[in-house]
């Protein structure tokens, strides 16, 4: 090639390298969104023409009984997960000590409650009066088993403490991904047992810790409808209790189904809130100037 | 029963097992108010061993520690050694400061929350009062303009810098650093060395485990040189620096 035709050949190639760009179309993700859309449309059209009688829904959507149930569920979540959550902490802190006594309580907890399906620890904690027919310190105190045992405390020890068991093992995680080095420092500034736990590893075992039990709160949501089981009044018994009587089951499930995504809607958006608040401090944070290019680690 | 004396430090036989492994073998160490000890050997000859034994971070299996006239993780009874509660160990510790090689700043707390952490949870100094303290650490170490920052951006030496600063926070009688340098890129030595210097020419206490050949012998009051788990040489700078024997001939020439 001579030296003009080279230029030559230069000068065309700054001009396609100018062309206007046109992006490859994307004729999978269309196909899949008109699947996804007839799918729905199939679906909205088999729940308007079928057998559902709409305006009840809407009579039952904000109904006193479905409110008290949304509620009782609401709250044996926060009731359940916090038994979980200290139980579970304890056993996991009782894990890493190094008293072996308390090292096997913890193991057994976690092999005992992990073991035995949730529904079954419910109806054992409810029926707990026909092994212990009296609970209380022998010569102090003492109550009928029946009397305290109610559906209630049932569900929030059946399911709180059979979560704590999850639980343990997810903060145990938590407490092993910390660095030695940091319970090194904490104790050479003269820090005690449990303070190096409190202020120093826990808080940063929390960015390990918070996604997982983020999720079991979520799942907490949707396992408190076992408890209908025992007779507690959270949302599915309370809207079983009204099917029995009307028959309308599908328009008080739907019911049921609308409050449970709306709970743990708001539940899924506090979690992202959460774990951003405990990645403090493993996000780059400059206080002043912008830097120049520093890219975001996790988050 | 010892009687008092005049030593910060005083560690009497010190012997450490890992398992069948001896990493410390009958060693024992005197520090004076004031004095600066660099402790030199080769890796694997117990430099690290020793001074987690001082502050108990490792427990000895044999021999005792005594820091101003504080024997550490015992109490004396009878004529036997009772091993203390952590809470009143914990005590004892914070007579004593510790700089790690790598740094260990705790991650979720800022430079300066670093600095306040032991003072405002272990002394019971108040937040106002701590903060006040820590900006004048910060100061002293070059960072007040990084008080903000978490760890993770800051680079090597200015976390050193805080870790130092961390240290100083607690008021200790004397503070040990276990190599502070040899994480730290070439570049950034300095700045820590330099902070070490002006500590010692202030009069504080301090046992360093440091390769800085150049840094014992400006600082250093003397040095310890240790090799398979013993003390080999305890000396003046120019002694141990000219020593001929053979293991310290060996490392020396190596290093210098
Ligand atoms: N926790 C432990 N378990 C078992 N062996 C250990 C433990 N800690 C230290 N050792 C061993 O004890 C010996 C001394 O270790 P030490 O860390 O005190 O050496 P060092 O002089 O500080 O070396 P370096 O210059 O590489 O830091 C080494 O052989 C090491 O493998
Ligand atoms: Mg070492």
């Amino acid at each position: 090639m001579t030296a003009e035709g080279l230029t030559a050949a230069v000068d065309t190639r700054s001009q396609v390298a100018a062309f206007e760009r046109k992006k490859r179309p994307v004729i999978v993700q269309w196909a899949t969104a008109v699947v996804a859309i007839a799918f729905l449309v199939f679906v909205v059209v088999g729940f308007i023409q079928g057998n559902i009688n709409w305006s009840t829904v809407g009579q039952y959507l904000f109904s006193p009984a479905v409110f008290e149930g949304l509620l009782n569920t609401v709250w044996m979540t926060f009731l359940a997960m916090g038994i979980a959550i200290v139980v579970g902490t304890g056993m996991a802190i009782m894990r890493i000590t190094p008293n072996a006594v308390l090292q096997r309580v913890s193991k057994f907890y976690i092999w005992f409650f992990r073991g035995i399906p949730q529904l079954l620890q419910l109806y054992l904690w409810y029926n707990l009066a026909l092994i212990f027919p009296t609970l209380g310190i022998p010569g102090v105190l003492s109550v009928n088993t029946i009397d305290i045992m109610t559906p209630l405390l049932a569900t929030a020890l059946g399911l709180g403490l059979c979560q704590a068991a999850y639980v343990a093992e997810v903060v145990r995680a938590g407490i092993i991904s910390v660095d030695q080095g940091q319970v090194e420092a904490a104790e050479s500034i003269g820090m005690k047992y449990s303070q190096v736990l409190a202020r120093v590893v826990l808080p940063q075992a929390m960015r390990v810790i918070i996604p997982p039990v983020g999720n079991y709160f979520i799942s907490m949501v949707k396992l408190t409808s076992l408890a209908s089981a025992i007779q507690f009044s959270e949302m599915l018994y309370n809207v079983q209790t009204i099917y029995f009587v009307n028959g309308q089951v599908m328009e008080l499930l739907i019911v049921a189904a609308f409050w449970y995504l709306i709970v743990i809607t708001v539940l899924t958006s506090v979690q992202g809130r959460i774990e951003t608040y405990f990645s403090k401090g493993t996000v780059r944070t400059v206080t002043k100037k912008k830097p120049k290019n520093r890219h975001k680690t996790g988050a | 029963m010892r009687e008092s004396n005049d030593y910060i430090v005083d560690a009497r036989n010190i012997t450490k097992d890992f398992g069948d492994f001896r990493a410390l073998d009958d060693v024992s160490l005197q520090v004076k108010q004031g004095e600066v000890v660099c402790i030199l050997g080769p890796s694997g000859s117990g430099k690290s061993t020793l001074l987690r034994c001082l502050n108990h971070l490792e427990r000895p299996n044999e021999g005792a520690v005594w820091i101003d006239n504080d024997l550490i993780g015992y109490k004396e009874e009878n004529g036997v050694l009772r091993e203390l509660s952590s809470a009143a160990l914990a005590k004892q510790r914070t007579k004593l400061a510790m700089v790690f090689q790598r740094f260990n700043l705790f991650g979720h707390r800022t430079a300066l929350e670093n600095v306040t952490e032991g003072p405002v949870q272990v002394l019971g100094v108040s937040q106002a009062e701590a903060k006040r303290k820590a900006l004048e650490l910060l100061k002293r170490v070059g960072l007040s303009d990084k008080a903000k920052n978490y760890p993770n951006a800051l680079s090597g030496g200015q976390q050193q810098r805080v870790a130092i600063a961390r240290a100083l926070s607690m008021e200790p009688t004397v503070m040990l650093f276990d190599e502070p340098t040899s994480a730290l890129d070439p570049e950034l030595v300095g700045e820590v060395l330099h902070v070490m210097k002006s500590l010692a020419q202030s009069g504080m206490t301090m046992v360093v485990v440091t390769h800085e050949i150049g840094f014992a012998r400006e600082v250093a009051d003397r040095i310890v040189f240790m090799d398979e788990g013993k003390v080999v040489l305890d000396d003046t700078v120019t002694e141990v620096l000219n020593s001929t024997n053979p293991r310290a001939r060996d490392f020396l020439d190596a290093v210098l």
